[in-house]
C-alpha cells in the first residue's frame, strides 16, 4: 500500500496530478463542442499556432502566457474571420494561419539555437515540471470556461445543432462563436506544458467521442466526456510515475484505450445475431423510421 | 389576398433583399393575412427561402419595410415567428433527444440557466402530447419516423406561441406517408388558428391544394388561389419552362411539357421511335398488370 503510495510523497507529482486533471476535464468538457461542430482540425491548428506565439514570447521576453495567449486568441479570431469571408474554406484558413504561426516558431528556434530544449516541453508537453502558476493558470481556465460553458449552454448548444436557424432564433453567432473561440483557445494555451502541441487536439477530441458513444443525450455527452478526460489524465500521470513514459503520451495512449474498449463493448451490444436479424419487423421498421436513408 | 377587417400579419412594402450587392428579391409588396395559409412556389434559387427569412430579419434588406404583427422585423426585437427548417438539413447523427431539440426554442427563456425548469419541462410535454408524440421526449431524433421528426421541429417551433409559422421544404425528401401526415397536421394547426408559410418545389402534391400560393422567381409573379393563378402563362413565367395546368374534376394538375417535346424531337430524327416507344409501354405495362395479379 505504501509503495502505491509512494509518489504522493513528491510535490512536483501531486502537482502534475492535479494539473493533468484538471486539463483532461478541461479539454474533455470543450471537445464536446469541438468534434460535434467539426472543428477537431481546429484545435490541432490552434495548438500549432500557440507554439509560435510562446517562441516569439520568450524572444520578446515577456510572460509566456501573456504572448501565447495573445496569440492564439489572434489566431483563432483570424481563423474565424477568413472562413467567415466564405472565399478561403475554413479548413484552408486553419491550415494558413497555423501553420504560418508554427512555421515562425520554428524559424526562430533555428535561429537561436541556445533555447531548442526549453521548448520539449511545449511540443511534447511536460506535466511533472509544472509550476504553482501553471496550476494556477489551469485552474482558472478550467473555472473561466467551465463558468462560460454553463452561462452560454442554451445558445451554445443551438448553434452548435443548428447554426443556420439558431440566429433565427434570435442566438448571436457572431458573439458566441467568438466568445468560443477564445475559450478554445485558452484551453490550448493552459494545457500546452502538461500534453504539450503534439498531443492537445487528441485529449479535446477522444474523451469527447468516447462519451459520444454512451449517450445519446448532448448534457449526458459533456457529463461523460469530462468524467473520462479528468480521469484519464488521473490515472495517467499515476501510470507514467511507474511506467516511466512521457506524462502526455501516456494520459493520450489511456484515452485512446478506453475508446477502443469502449467500441468493441458498444459494437458487441449493439450487434445482431443472424437469428435477431431474421425475424426483424421488417415492414414496421420500414414504414417507421426512414433516418438511414438520408 | 382576400382582406380580412384585421391588418395583415406580414407586409412587405417594396423589398429588394439579398446577399452582397446582389439582390435575391426585388420590388415585394405582399401582404399576408392572419389565419393564412401560404404556399410559396419557383425554381430553386429564385429567393424562396429568401422571402421567410426577410420575415424574421436575417436577410440584409436592401430597400423597403417587413413588419409582422405592425412591428418592423430587423430592429433588434425578435418577431413572434416559428420556424421549420428542411428536415434535409439536420445532422441526425447530433447526440440530442426529442425534448432537448424542442427546448431549443425557448433558450431566451432564463438563458443564462442551463438545466430546464419545472415550466420547461410542462410546456415541452403538453406540447409534444398535442402534436402526437407525448410519450418520445427522452428519445433520439434519429430514432424517429418522418413524421415524428417533423413534429419535433413543429414543436420546437411552436414552444415560443408564434404568431406565424414559417417552413421551408417541409415535404422535401420524404415519404408519401410523412408528407400526409405532415400537411394535415398543418392544416389542422391552421384551423386552429395559426397562420402558416410555407416553401415548396411540389405544385401537384402540395401547392394546388393550399388555399394561397405566391409565384416568385426573383420577384414576385403573382399570387392567389391556385383555381386563378394555375396557368399556362403564370407558372411558365414563374418557372422559364413550358408548363401545362389540366384541370378536371375540380382538381388542378400541372405537367411537366418537356417529356412530350423530346419525345417530338426523337420522333423527328429517328423515324419509327414512337411506335418501338408505345410497344415498349405496351409491354411494361402488361408486365406490371401481370405482377400486381400475381
Amino acid at each position: 500500500m505504501n509503495v502505491l503510495a509512494e509518489p504522493f510523497a513528491f510535490e512536483f507529482f501531486r502537482q502534475g496530478l492535479l494539473a493533468a486533471t484538471l486539463v483532461g476535464a478541461l479539454c474533455g468538457m470543450i471537445g464536446v463542442y469541438v468534434i460535434l461542430r467539426r472543428m477537431s482540425y481546429i484545435g490541432h491548428g490552434l495548438s500549432h499556432s500557440v507554439f509560435g506565439g510562446a517562441v516569439v514570447a520568450y524572444v520578446v521576453s515577456i510572460n509566456f502566457y501573456v504572448g501565447a495567449g495573445l496569440w492564439g486568441f489572434l489566431s483563432a479570431l483570424l481563423i474565424n474571420a477568413t472562413a467567415r469571408r466564405g472565399k478561403v474554406g475554413a479548413d484552408a484558413a486553419i491550415g494558413i494561419v497555423t501553420t504560418a504561426s508554427f512555421a515562425i516558431g520554428v524559424a526562430l528556434i533555428s535561429k537561436t539555437r541556445s533555447f531548442t530544449r526549453d521548448f520539449e516541453a511545449a511540443l511534447f508537453g511536460n506535466v511533472l515540471g509544472v509550476t504553482p502558476t501553471d496550476l494556477v493558470v489551469v485552474g482558472a481556465t478550467t473555472a473561466l470556461v467551465a463558468v462560460f460553458i454553463v452561462a452560454f449552454y442554451k445558445p451554445l448548444l443551438f448553434l452548435t445543432f443548428d447554426p443556420d436557424v439558431a440566429p433565427i432564433f434570435g442566438v448571436r453567432t457572431g458573439v458566441v462563436d467568438t466568445l468560443f473561440s477564445l475559450a478554445l483557445a485558452a484551453t490550448i494555451v493552459a494545457s500546452i506544458n502538461v500534453v504539450g502541441v503534439t498531443l492537445i487536439a487528441a485529449t479535446l477530441v477522444i474523451p469527447s467521442s468516447t462519451a459520444r458513444m454512451l449517450t445519446d443525450s448532448f448534457g449526458r455527452m459533456i457529463v461523460y466526456s469530462t468524467l473520462l478526460g479528468a480521469g484519464s489524465g488521473l490515472v495517467g500521470i499515476y501510470l507514467s510515475y511507474w511506467l516511466d513514459v512521457s506524462s502526455g503520451a501516456t494520459i493520450v495512449l489511456l484515452e485512446a484505450a478506453i475508446f477502443v474498449v469502449v467500441s468493441l463493448v458498444v459494437w458487441v451490444l449493439q450487434r445482431q445475431t443472424p437469428w435477431e436479424r431474421d425475424h426483424q419487423p421488417r415492414v414496421v421498421v420500414a414504414s417507421e423510421s426512414h433516418s438511414d436513408t438520408r | 389576398m382576400i382582406p380580412t377587417d384585421r391588418p395583415p400579419l406580414v407586409v412587405f412594402d417594396d423589398v429588394t433583399c439579398g446577399y452582397g450587392a446582389v439582390p435575391v428579391l426585388e420590388q415585394v409588396d405582399l401582404h399576408i393575412e392572419r389565419g393564412a395559409f401560404v404556399g410559396v412556389v419557383g425554381p430553386s434559387g429564385v429567393g424562396k427561402t429568401t422571402l421567410l427569412r426577410a420575415m424574421v430579419g436575417v436577410v440584409p434588406r436592401l430597400r423597403g419595410r417587413v413588419t409582422v404583427d405592425g412591428r418592423t422585423v430587423g430592429n433588434g426585437d425578435r418577431p413572434r415567428v416559428g420556424w421549420v427548417p428542411q428536415l434535409e438539413t439536420v445532422d441526425w447523427h447530433f447526440p440530442a433527444t426529442v425534448s432537448e431539440v424542442v427546448l431549443m426554442g425557448r433558450w431566451d427563456v432564463r438563458p443564462w440557466w442551463p438545466r430546464p425548469t419545472p415550466e420547461d419541462r410542462r410546456s415541452v410535454d403538453r406540447l409534444l402530447e398535442r402534436l402526437g408524440i407525448g410519450e418520445l421526449g427522452e428519445r433520439n431524433i434519429r430514432d424517429l419516423s418522418g413524421g415524428q421528426q417533423q413534429r419535433v421541429f413543429l414543436a420546437r417551433a411552436m414552444i415560443g406561441d408564434p404568431l406565424l409559422l414559417l417552413l421551408d421544404e417541409p415535404t422535401s425528401g420524404v415519404d408519401l406517408k410523412t408528407r400526409d401526415e405532415v400537411l394535415h397536421l398543418l392544416a389542422e394547426l391552421n384551423r386552429d388558428g395559426m397562420t402558416i408559410v410555407l416553401t415548396t418545389h411540389e405544385l401537384n402534391a402540395v401547392a394546388a391544394h393550399l388555399p394561397w400560393v405566391v409565384c416568385i422567381n426573383g420577384r414576385i409573379v403573382a399570387e392567389g388561389s391556385p383555381e386563378d393563378i394555375f396557368t399556362d402563362a403564370i407558372l411558365g413565367q414563374t418557372y422559364g419552362a413550358e408548363l401545362r395546368v389540366v384541370r378536371q374534376d375540380g382538381l388542378i394538375l400541372v405537367a411537366d411539357a418537356a417529356p412530350h417535346r423530346l419525345r417530338e424531337a426523337l420522333n423527328h430524327h429517328h423515324p419509327g421511335y414512337e411506335h418501338a416507344h408505345h410497344e415498349h409501354l405496351d409491354d411494361e405495362h402488361v408486365h406490371a398488370g401481370g405482377r400486381a395479379a400475381r
